[in-house]
C-alpha cells in the first residue's frame, strides 16, 4: 500500500494547457500516473497531452470519475481552482502554485469547512513538490528516478530537501512508500500531523521521515501526536538553525516571528516527544537505517 | 512589503481612524512650514524609516517652537538611524513626518496579525500601549487580549466591544473603539495586509481615541492586485543587495559570513547554510535560484553573491528536479570565464542531467572544486575559506 495515490488513482490536471503543466503532465503520464483529463476554462472539448480537456471541474469529474487533481494555475487564480476542485468532489488536491496571497488561503480553508470532515477534500500544498508513490504514480514535479519503492514515508515542507532525503535513502538501498510535500507557505492545506496519521495507518510504511523548517508550530504539534498516538518511529529534521529571526527565508512561511518557531526550539520539542533527530541534512542515509532495524 | 508610518496613517485615516494633524517634510524649511500649517504649541518630528523602536534610537523629537523643529529636522535628515531592529548599518532618514503633539491620558496597544495556526486574522490588544507587544506579553501574558476573527463574516461589533472593555476603556469611548477596530479590519482585508499595528493608541484628555503611531506590512504575493500599495515601496529602506535580488526575481537574504551560497530550493538553501556552519564556516547569504534556472540566471546569481565584499568562497549546491544540472554547469562556467573570480568556487550537482553537468565542468577546466554530496559541499567550502586565510 501507499498513501494518497497509486497507479489506479484517476487524476485531473487543472490548468493543463499551460506550459509548465504540459511538461509535467507528460512526465506524470510517462511515470504511469492515471491522468484521465484536464481542465482549462474555454478549452473544453479538445484534448491535450492525449487526454480530454474540460471547461469545468464538475464536467471533468462527471466524465472521468476522477478523485484527485493537481493544480498548475497561476497565483491570482489558484485559490479559485482549489475551491472548484473541492466543490466538484475531489478527494485529494495537490497545488504546485507558489505565490498565492495568504488571504486567499484563509478563504480556501474557510470554504473547505462547508464539507463535513469525513468528506472534506485533502489539500496538499500550495507551493509544494507534490506526492509520489514510487513505482506506482506521481502527482507532482519531482525527478522520479531518485525514488526507490520501499518502507519509508516522507513528509516535507521543502521539495528539494525531500529529494535530498529520498536520494540518500536510495543510496543505502532504502525505498519510499509515499513522499508528500506539504509546501512552504504560512497557511497550507494539509499539515505534518495529517500525513503522520496516514502513514501510521498504512501497511507498507514502517518509519516516517518528517522534514520541517523554521516558522509556524506544525512540527511540534505533529511530534506531540507521534508521542501520544503512533507506534511507528518518526525521524525529524528542521532546516534553518542559522536563519536570523524576523527574515523570510525564501518560502513565505519560513520566518521566525514568535516563540517556538525557530529551528532550535522545534528540534528540542521534537526530541522531547521521542522523535529521532537528524542533526545534519546529510545524515538521513545513516539515521533511517538504524531506526528501521530496530 | 513595508511602508512608512505616514503612509500607514494616510491609509487608516481614509478608513476613518483618527490621527493627529501632520505633514511630510524633506528639508528643515519644509518641516518648520509644516509646523506652522498645523499650528498649536508642540510638534513631534519623526524620522520615517522602516523600523520600530525609533524613539529609543533618537528618531522622534518633541519640539516646543519652530526653531526646535528646524534643528530636529536638520539633525535627522540624512542621518543613518540604528534601532534594535535595523542591524548595525541602520536605515537612512530621507523623509520626516511633522505632527501635532498629542498628550495622552493613557495608551493602548492595538494590532492585527495573521495567526498561522488558526488560519485567521487575529486582533491583539493590551491596556499597556507604548512598548513592543513581545515585551508586554513577556512581562504579563494576561495583559494581552487575543481574538480570532471568523473570515466569513469579519470582525463583529460584539467582539470589538469585548476587546475594548478588556483593555479597560471607559464606556463612553467604546463606540469609537468599535468603529476604529472595524475600520482597521477592513483596511487589513481590502489591502491584503499581513500586519497592522497602532501603538500607541492614545486616549486624549478630551476623550478621543487617536493613533499616535501606525505600522502596516503587506503580502508581497498580493501586490499584483494593489497598484496603489505597490507605489508606496521605498527602495531607500531596503538592503541594496536584497533590492537587486528582488528586481531580478531571485530570493536573497544578506547575512554576515563569508561563504556565498547559490542554491535551488528554500529548504535546501537553509539546510546548506546549516551544513556550512557545522563545518566551521559562516554563510554570507541565503539565495534560492528557483526552478528551471537558465545559465543566465546562474550568472546573475554569481554577480549578486560576489557584490558582497565579505565573500571569500562560493558554494553552488543544486539538487535538480525541474532544474537541469547541465544548465547550471554552463552558468558556472560562464561566471568563471567572465567574472574574473578571485575566490574559490565549490560546486555540488545532483539530480536531473547530473552526468552532463559534471562533464561540462570537467571539460571547461575552469578550476572549480567539485563535491559529490551535501556533507562534502559544506566541508570543502569551509576548507576553501580556511585555505585562503592560511
Amino acid at each position: 500500500m501507499s498513501v494518497i495515490l497509486d497507479e489506479t488513482t484517476p487524476v485531473l490536471v487543472q490548468g493543463i494547457t499551460g506550459r509548465i503543466a504540459t511538461f509535467h503532465t507528460a512526465e506524470m503520464l510517462e511515470y504511469g500516473t492515471n491522468v484521465v483529463g484536464g481542465v482549462t476554462p474555454g478549452r473544453g472539448g479538445g484534448s491535450h497531452c492525449g487526454v480530454p480537456v474540460f471547461d469545468t471541474m464538475k464536467q471533468a469529474v462527471a466524465a472521468t470519475e476522477a478523485t484527485a487533481s493537481i493544480v498548475f494555475v497561476p497565483p491570482p487564480f489558484a485559490a479559485d481552482a482549489i475551491m472548484e476542485a473541492a466543490d466538484a468532489g475531489i478527494e485529494y488536491c495537490v497545488c504546485i502554485t507558489e505565490g498565492i496571497p495568504v488571504q486567499d488561503m484563509i478563504k480556501v480553508k474557510r470554504y473547505q469547512r462547508r464539507y463535513q470532515h469525513a468528506s472534506r477534500m485533502c489539500l496538499i500544498g500550495p507551493n509544494c513538490a507534490g506526492v509520489i508513490s514510487p513505482g506506482r504514480a506521481m502527482m507532482g514535479i519531482m525527478p522520479p528516478h531518485i525514488y526507490e519503492r520501499g518502507p519509508v514515508g516522507i513528509v516535507s515542507r521543502s521539495g528539494t530537501l525531500g529529494y535530498e532525503a529520498a536520494s540518500q535513502l536510495k543510496a543505502v538501498g532504502i525505498g519510499v512508500s509515499t513522499s508528500v510535500g506539504i509546501g512552504g507557505d504560512p497557511i497550507n492545506g494539509s499539515s505534518f500531523l495529517d500525513h503522520l496519521k496516514r502513514f501510521e495507518a498504512d501497511g507498507e510504511t514502517e518509519a516516517i521521515v518528517m522534514i520541517g523548517e523554521i516558522g509556524g508550530l506544525q512540527e511540534a504539534q505533529a511530534a506531540q501526536y507521534a508521542r501520544d498516538h503512533m507506534h511507528k518511529p518518526v525521524v525529524g529534521y528542521i532546516a534553518g538553525l542559522t536563519a536570523p529571526k524576523g527574515r523570510t527565508m525564501g518560502h513565505a512561511g519560513a520566518i521566525v516571528s514568535t516563540v517556538g518557531e525557530s529551528a532550535a526550539e522545534k528540534v528540542e520539542l521534537m526530541r522531547e516527544c521521542g522523535v529521532k533527530i537528524v542533526k545534519l541534512p546529510s545524515d538521513f542515509g545513516t539515521i533511517v537505517p538504524k531506526v528501521l532495524r530496530r | 512589503m513595508e511602508i512608512h508610518e505616514y503612509q500607514a496613517k494616510a491609509i487608516l485615516a481614509d478608513y476613518g481612524v483618527a490621527i493627529p494633524d501632520g505633514g511630510l517634510a524633506y528639508s528643515p524649511e519644509q518641516a518648520t512650514y509644516r509646523a506652522s500649517e498645523i499650528g498649536g504649541e508642540q510638534w513631534v518630528v519623526k524620522a520615517q524609516i522602516h523600523s520600530g523602536a525609533r524613539g529609543q534610537a533618537g528618531g522622534i523629537k518633541l519640539c516646543g517652537d519652530e526653531r526646535e523643529v528646524w534643528e530636529a529636522a536638520d539633525e535627522l535628515l540624512g542621518k543613518r538611524l540604528v534601532t534594535n531592529q535595523t542591524g548595525e548599518r541602520g536605515k537612512g532618514v530621507y523623509r520626516l513626518y511633522v505632527e501635532a503633539a498629542v498628550s495622552a491620558v493613557s495608551e493602548i496597544y492595538l494590532g492585527f496579525v495573521l495567526d498561522r495556526s488558526a488560519e485567521r486574522v487575529m486582533v491583539v490588544a493590551s491596556a499597556e500601549g507604548g512598548m513592543a507587544i513581545e515585551e508586554i506579553a513577556a512581562r504579563d501574558p494576561a495583559a494581552v487580549v487575543r481574538v480570532n476573527v471568523e473570515p466569513a463574516v469579519g470582525l463583529q461589533a460584539f467582539e470589538a466591544r469585548e476587546i475594548a472593555f478588556a483593555v479597560g476603556l471607559e464606556a463612553s469611548l467604546v463606540p469609537q473603539a468599535v468603529q476604529m477596530m472595524s475600520a482597521c479590519y477592513r483596511a487589513f482585508g481590502d489591502l491584503d495586509a499581513t500586519m497592522l499595528e497602532i501603538n500607541p493608541l492614545a486616549v486624549t484628555a478630551d476623550n478621543r481615541l487617536v493613533a499616535l503611531d501606525a505600522k502596516m506590512t503587506f503580502d508581497d504575493n498580493a501586490l499584483f492586485r494593489h497598484q496603489d500599495v505597490s507605489e508606496l515601496r521605498d527602495k531607500s529602506q531596503e538592503d541594496p543587495r536584497e533590492r537587486t535580488a528582488t528586481d531580478r526575481g531571485l530570493s536573497y537574504v544578506g547575512l554576515d559570513g563569508n561563504i556565498g551560497c547559490i542554491i535551488n530550493g528554500a529548504g535546501l538553501a537553509m539546510a546548506t547554510m546549516d551544513m556550512i556552519k557545522h563545518a566551521g564556516g559562516e554563510p554570507a547569504n541565503f539565495l534560492d535560484i528557483g526552478g528551471g534556472a537558465s545559465p543566465e540566471r546562474v550568472l546573475k546569481a554569481f554577480r549578486l553573491v560576489l557584490s558582497d565584499d565579505n565573500v571569500e568562497a562560493v558554494l553552488v549546491n543544486i539538487f535538480a528536479g525541474i532544474n537541469r544540472c547541465d544548465w547550471v554547469a554552463e552558468g558556472v562556467v560562464q561566471a568563471l570565464e567572465q567574472l574574473d573570480l578571485e575566490v574559490p568556487v565549490v560546486v555540488r550537482l545532483s539530480g536531473t542531467n547530473v552526468e552532463e553537468g559534471r562533464r561540462i565542468l570537467a571539460e571547461a577546466d575552469v578550476g572549480v572544486i567539485t563535491a559529490d554530496s551535501l556533507v562534502e559541499a559544506g566541508t570543502k567550502a569551509a576548507a576553501a575559506v580556511r585555505g585562503r586565510a592560511a
